[in-house]
């Protein structure tokens, strides 16, 4: 028996499609805030990025994302399986989502990045938007044919070029790894 | 100038077969859960063959084949290792065309590439390392009147490589020819953009390597590159990606207490001292083309020099020049060997350079040259085209710090020597760079005084066998292109040797 996954999944298409239409069912995420200090959320998850995760996560279980750098797929968010990315005090937590709709068990989802790279980043906002596409390091998504996709404007109010060495590193609290957030 | 016949119609120089298998134990191996996906040519955006979509228990069947295959083939002597290297160089020499053809094909970029440059250099590779492992010698000492130590350099056994999708073939050669030299068998899995290449050639070299000595999985990243990276069965894995999955690779690599090279990316800077421009001659048209390079291979290449930082003397000619030497590269369809410029490797990439694009431009930016998707028309206008594109701005900009893997470059200026190093060395990266100078003294010290592990003096983009390549920084660690990767794939065998017939006296 075979199974071939075609190239671009109608799939996708229809969710791009559905995130257009009005009356999507589906609404944009956005993610607390977790940056020590800070009262405006960093990151949010487009409809269509909803839709996709919370697909994955009833194949996959509990998911994470860590924002990838450099290289062919990187510059990219990266999903994996809950805690199986280690984060350390190398990382900072942009936000963290709940993936449940309204009244079920929360479904909690952390948006990672590295600290280094946060201090180049840290002046703009993230839209996670899903396009078709193919591959994508060990992203979850990469099998249905999509790819996770950063958009970007830039924050209201932090300083848009701050010298890289004056953001504090924010690394995770002893009690917010991963898996438990 | 040529254009080559699609792959599979009439004077072809390629046809790929309608489906590919894994290649197991020097054989095609269909996947143990029967499933492909489409492979798509970003040349026109259609699916042109099917590839095995393997899992674990593929990666099992490879990883059986290469432990069968292991210790016959670390115990064949250098001499026969490197015939098999250079047999193989024979055989890609021998079909550069198809190969070529194949590559673009299966990438996008121009066959002018892959015929002076991919190609080519991936023979060569080969023979640098059957070269290299001919002339590479073991150690000894004589520590004291009757001991000596032995230093023998054994292989690793099998290891696992995962290729990236820029350069399929050149890139599973740079991880295959050192560790197949040093006696290793190994496990490689290729990008999922670019699956088809390597298996042509792989079919092409036939039995020219024992069976199982290299083994082919294709598939997701998740369902067979982490089995793979994962697995207690390897004895090391080489990759080369991006920095999250790079870091997800080292983690697997340090359970299972291994040596792991990642190679990660960089944001390359490339520096213009100001008497480039002193005269109007040959050196200044080769620096005007280094400044261009941003768009080789579409941009997709992890050293592409991504930011030109430009002395403040000559900012406004130089870059006035460079944006019309870039403004007459030819973009158009791959096949055609006039072709400079040809399509990104997936719609997911030419999605992300597009969005690239779009920060650029709100981060304040000036978009000199480009920034717009290209449509070919006919049949390659569903192909993944997009502008040469040049923004000035300065280097806390976010686009002057992603690797955005297009072509896409961030230009900036630098009052002097220390302003340039500041500028070059604020950058996550550490891989490549350049350096453009008459004065010998400027170009020397600057080569020194940056932070990445190949810095180009007078020229770009070259990558000849035997110069080392491997980044610093978040650019990952090991070298590759030169004997020093023998070394990753190798251990230390010390023999201590005592030739007196006296005890030591202890007990």
């Amino acid at each position: 028996m075979t199974d071939t996954i075609p190239a671009h999944p109608a799939a996708a298409d229809d969710a791009a499609a559905r995130d257009t239409e009005a009356g999507n069912a589906t609404a944009t995420i956005m993610a607390s805030v977790t940056v020590p200090g800070e009262v405006i959320p960093r990151v949010e998850l487009l409809p269509v990025a909803v839709d996709l995760l919370r697909s994955l996560w009833q194949e996959y279980g509990p998911l994470m994302f860590h924002q990838s750098g450099g290289c062919c797929d990187g510059s990219a968010p990266m999903c994996f399986m809950a805690g199986e990315f280690i984060t350390s005090d190398q990382d900072v937590l942009l936000g963290s989502f709940d993936l449940a709709p309204a009244g079920d068990d929360p479904q909690p989802l952390d948006f990672w990045m590295s600290a280094e790279q946060f201090g180049y980043w840290s002046h703009t906002f993230l839209s996670i938007d899903v396009v078709p596409g193919r591959g994508s390091g060990f992203s979850a998504e990469a099998p249905r044919g999509v790819r996770f996709l950063i958009r970007s404007r830039l924050m209201e109010t932090a300083d848009p070029f701050a010298d890289p060495a004056t953001v504090i590193p924010v690394g995770p609290d002893d009690e917010t790894t991963p898996e438990a957030a | 100038m040529t254009v080559y016949a699609t792959p599979g119609s009439a004077n072809a120089k390629v046809t790929f077969k309608p489906r590919y298998e894994n290649w197991i134990g020097g054989e095609w191996v269909a996947p143990v859960k029967g499933q492909y996906f489409e492979d798509i040519s970003p040349v026109n955006g259609k699916p042109f063959t099917e590839v095995a979509r393997g899992t674990a228990a593929d990666i099992d069947l490879a990883l059986d084949a290469a432990h069968k295959a292991a210790p016959a083939w670390g115990k064949t002597s250098a001499t026969e290792r490197a015939a098999v290297l250079n047999k193989i160089a024979d055989i890609i020499d021998a079909n550069l065309e198809l190969l070529a053809v194949a590559e673009t094909w299966d990438n996008g970029k121009p066959v002018r590439e892959t015929l002076a440059a991919d190609i080519p250099l991936a023979a060569d590779h080969f023979r640098y390392f059957a070269a290299a492992i001919r002339a590479q010698d073991g150690d000894h000492a004589q520590l004291d009147g009757d001991t000596v130590s032995y230093q023998f350099h054994e292989p690793l056994g099998v290891v696992g490589q995962i290729i990236p999708w820029n350069f399929p073939i050149l890139m599973a050669v740079w991880k295959l020819a050192p560790a197949l030299a040093a006696g290793n068998t190994v496990v490689l899995k290729p990008a999922e953009q670019t699956p088809a290449s390597i298996l042509v050639l792989i079919e092409l070299l036939g039995n020219v390597l024992p069976p199982g000595v290299v083994n082919i999985v294709n598939g997701f990243g998740l369902e067979a590159g982490k089995p793979l990276a994962s697995s207690p069965r390897i004895r090391k894995i080489a990759f080369t990606g991006e920095t999250s999955t790079g870091r997800l690779i080292l983690q697997y690599a340090s359970a299972n207490i291994i040596p792991s090279t990642v190679e990660l990316g960089g944001k390359s800077p490339n520096i213009f001292f100001s008497d480039v421009a002193d005269q109007n001659d040959a050196f200044y048209d080769k620096a005007q083309e280094g400044f261009a390079l941003f768009a080789f291979n579409q941009g997709e290449v992890c050293t592409a020099p991504s930011r030109a930082l430009l002395q403040k003397p000559i900012y406004e000619s130089f870059l006035s020049d460079a944006v019309k030497r870039t403004s007459l590269a030819i973009q158009g369809n791959p096949l055609d060997t006039a072709t400079q410029v040809g399509a990104q490797a997936s719609n997911d990439q030419l999605e992300k350079i597009l969005s690239y694009i779009d920060i650029g431009k709100k981060e304040g930016a000036k978009l000199a040259l480009g920034g717009e998707r290209v449509d070919l028309g006919g049949d390659l206008t569903d192909g993944y085209y997009v502008q040469p594109t040049i923004f000035e701005g300065h280097n806390k900009m976010r686009l002057f710090q992603e690797e955005i893997f297009g072509p896409v470059l961030a230009v900036t200026s630098f009052e002097d020597y220390d302003d340039a190093i500041s500028i070059a060395n604020d950058t996550l990266y550490g891989l490549g760079a350049g350096v453009w100078s008459r004065n010998g003294n400027v170009a020397y010290r600057a080569g020194r005084d940056i932070q990445a592990g190949r810095v180009w003096v007078n020229n770009y983009h070259a990558y000849p066998a035997g110069a080392a390549f491997g980044g610093y920084k978040s650019s990952g660690i090991g070298r590759e292109n030169n004997k020093l990767a023998l070394g990753h794939y190798q251990q230390t065998k010390n023999l201590l040797v005592s030739y007196s017939e006296n005890a030591l006296g202890f007990f």
